[in-house]
């Protein structure tokens, strides 16, 4: 690690490295912000609000297909650590992009599932169960794509040899991003309570 | 890593800066003290526009349909515009930056004896964010219908349908305003809680950490808890605006109740978010004024934690009449009575800390003196709301209107004077003019009181809040009533005159003003340790700390202070 920066920085009162401390307040953060949005839909869903019934209509195959990719993409991403962990610069850099191909694949089912439903009339206007499935899958959505925008720079910042350390940090937050989605799957394709 | 190494890489480090273009060191800065003066700076301007529309629309009020000096004649929609953006400035864009994130840049570094932020860069992002989103506030009031209009609470039907509101774009600008400034706070509170977890000077126990820093600290944790929701409804509410979803609105299937719960759960612990730093810094003034151990250091903290964690479970007090359950109210009437147990225990301790004292009048002790004062009839009118039978009456009155300035104006504005004079030493290297300093703050205090003491009484005799014109009100227009308007509004016009006594003193000492030692007030804190203004790297070698931060005349020692970088005597 290079030493870049102010000392304080460096300092690790706590034992743990500054940078992942920031990383658990910022997901922190982030519960809080998703957790809002769960509750709303589940207070909605629990109230019997006119057309969460749709619920039906989501396409439980592609929700399934994602989350067994998003949670394949949670493993590579701990390779990619593991391997920088050894200092294998090149294989960390291959499972990163692994990870970043299988957001890339995610974000391909999202959009034929998106289209299907535009296409039949589903759009976010039309009942509230639809305001929320665009809303807290798009919200997500977004979540990944910054991910995978992230993970190639700190692809890039490892192969020239310095901030090893975030390999581990952005894999931290690519497992939040991945058991938001654990949450927002049951919710939005199966659950029917 | 050694306390040498440190030591040797940080002279290192501060030599490399030394050679900062102005735009780098004053518009793009790294520096932590910078980019606090920036919030500080901001939210100074900001507090000028908000106080400018209080004069404005309570100009309305005292003298409804006239022609208002240096503002012109306010419009019906105009009026709620002014009022709207009065509350929201003086939260969000006063409040916040100036308490939280500009004196908590300023002094979480140098309290707990480090260079700078763990993250200078994120900083510096954050401050502009921040910078941002108040541009965008203040584009929100040029837009075609103006800005919005629908309180600083924005409600829905109201804030998310235009053809209510009539200001289409006033209100979703207003709402990106707000969205992009808690995304900054985000992000600077993130740094602060790690700064302070990760960095602070060897030797530094949790219990030795000045109270003005844990406060901080905590605010920002209270902020990071409750902002959550808060902006996943903001999100909903643009889209409802914007797009055309539902989420709050009725016809819809939505439920506008909802939003009222997403920004309580929010706004109530807001109160508190900025109520701790000031409890924190004045915690550090009256010691330092009364030569006196703060009384109960961990009980202090405690009740501090208690507040904070009961500020979450006391939100549908503002909401008595809107429609919830009466059994629901019961339970929240219960904890907010209760939420004014931990926080009486502690104004406790700041008095028993000033009981016995040798106390100095200094101006940054009156205004800490002044903040408790005020403060106390805050949280006692509070008590009165918080009871869901007597809060049906007084709801959306003027006596809400009065209990909540006397909670946030010595929060804000008193906090903000008590902390911007006690550390002017630190941050300019120059002495105010103590003169000037106290005619500023009997100056503000006293009209203070005269201006927002008629509203409790305007209150009680059942004024609306959120009026235009009280005279078309037979009930209202009473003479003995109105003569308490223009009273009030009189108060508020001599208050704002003393503030220029406040911008001289202000900018005459920080160019002109007598040389400030390391350590003019004789404070036990890091930061006093080191020349006056701070160099970039703060300390020439990182202190380590020994003791409290309020050892104050211990008995056997010939100074009455006792500086935690002392090394003790062998």
């Amino acid at each position: 690690m290079s030493m870049q920066g102010p000392i304080a920085t460096h300092r690790q009162a706590t034992g743990i490295p500054t940078g992942r401390l920031a990383v658990w307040w910022l997901l922190a953060s982030e519960i809080f912000i998703f957790g809002g949005l769960v509750l709303c839909f589940v207070l909605f869903k629990l109230n019997g609000t006119p057309g969460f019934e749709d619920a039906s209509l989501t396409s439980v195959a592609a929700g399934a297909i994602n989350t067994f990719v998003l949670l394949t993409s949670s493993l590579t991403v701990v390779l990619a650590h593991a391997a920088i962990e050894e200092g294998n610069v090149e294989k960390s850099f291959k499972y990163i992009w692994y990870t970043v191909g299988f957001g890339f694949v995610f974000l391909g089912i999202k959009t034929y599932e998106y289209t299907g439903k535009i296409i039949h009339g589903h759009i976010i206007t039309e009942n509230l169960f639809w305001s929320f499935y665009y809303t807290m899958t798009g919200l997500h959505a977004l979540h990944v794509i910054g991910g995978m925008i992230i993970m190639a720079i700190i692809s890039f910042d490892i192969k020239k040899g310095y901030n090893f350390q975030r390999v581990e940090l952005i894999g931290i937050y690519w497992h939040f991003v991945d058991l938001v989605w654990i949450f927002l799957f049951p919710l939005l394709y199966i659950a029917n309570f | 890593m050694s306390q040498a190494t440190t030591a040797v890489q940080k002279e290192q480090h501060s030599e490399h800066h030394q050679e900062l273009s102005f735009l780098y060191k004053y518009i793009l800065p790294l520096d932590h003290k910078i980019i606090g003066m920036q919030y500080i700076f901001t939210g100074l301007i900001m507090a000028v526009i908000g106080g400018y529309f209080a004069y404005a629309f309570r100009m309305q009020l005292a003298f409804p349909g006239e022609i208002v000096p240096l503002y012109g004649l306010v419009g019906p929609g105009e009026y709620n515009m002014l009022v709207t953006n009065h509350g929201t400035i003086m939260i969000f864009w006063v409040a916040m930056p100036v308490l939280i994130a500009g004196f908590g840049n300023y002094i979480i570094p140098l309290m707990i004896g480090c260079d700078d932020m763990v993250f200078p860069r994120l900083n510096r992002l954050s401050y502009q964010i921040f910078l941002a989103s108040a541009l965008v506030l203040i584009l929100s009031f040029f837009v075609k219908g103006g800005g919005f209009g629908g309180a600083w609470t924005a409600y829905p039907p109201l804030s998310s349908v235009a053809e209510y509101s009539l200001t289409d774009w006033g209100s979703s600008l207003w709402l990106l305003a707000v969205a992009l400034e808690f995304v900054s706070f985000l992000l600077g509170g993130i740094n602060f809680i790690t700064t302070t977890m990760n960095s602070r000077a060897p030797g530094m126990k949790m219990m030795d950490i000045p109270i003005a820093v844990w406060f901080i600290v905590i605010a920002v944790i209270l902020f990071m808890a409750s902002v959550g929701p808060l902006i996943a409804g903001a999100v909903m509410l643009f889209m409802d605006q914007r797009i055309g979803t539902s989420f709050f609105l009725p016809s819809g299937g939505g439920d506008p109740l909802l939003w009222q719960h997403l920004f309580w759960f929010f706004g109530h612990p807001e109160v508190y978010v900025v109520l701790l730093p000031t409890m924190g810094i004045v915690a550090d003034i009256i010691t330092v004024f009364a030569r006196k151990k703060l009384f109960g250091y961990r009980t202090v903290l405690y009740t501090a934690f208690a507040t904070g964690g009961l500020s979450f479970v006391v939100w549908a007090h503002h909401q008595f009449i809107a429609g919830i359950d009466p059994r629901m109210a019961n339970v929240f009437v219960v904890t907010t009575v209760l939420i004014s147990i931990p926080l009486a225990e502690m104004m406790f301790c700041y008095i028993a800390t000033l009981y016995g004292g040798s106390i100095q009048f200094t101006t940054p002790m009156l205004w800490g003196l002044g903040f408790l004062a005020a403060f106390l009839i805050g949280g006692v009118t509070g008590i009165y709301l918080g009871a869901s039978a007597i809060d049906v009456y007084f709801h959306d009155s003027y006596f809400v209107i009065a209990h909540f300035h006397y909670t946030f104006f010595p929060i804000t504005i008193i906090g903000m004077f008590a902390a911007l004079t006690y550390w002017f030493p630190k941050m300019f290297g120059r002495m105010m003019n103590e003169t000037l300093g106290k005619i500023h703050f009997w100056g503000t205090f006293i009209p203070f009181n005269c201006l927002f003491l008629p509203l409790f009484l305007l209150g009680l005799a059942g004024q609306n809040r959120r009026v235009y014109n009280f005279l078309n009100y037979p009930d209202l227009a009473r003479q003995e009533l109105h003569d308490l308007r223009v009273f009030a509004t009189m108060s508020l016009v001599v208050m704002l005159l003393f503030q220029f006594v406040f911008i001289y003193n202000f900018f005459v000492s920080m160019f002109f003003g007598k040389k400030a030692p390391n350590n003019p007030w004789e404070a036990n804190s890091l930061e006093w340790s080191i020349p006056s203004p701070p160099p970039h790297g703060n300390f020439k070698t990182l202190p380590s700390v020994y003791r409290g931060p309020y050892e104050y005349s211990v008995p056997g020692r010939e100074s009455d202070y006792w500086p935690q970088n002392e090394p003790p005597k062998k």
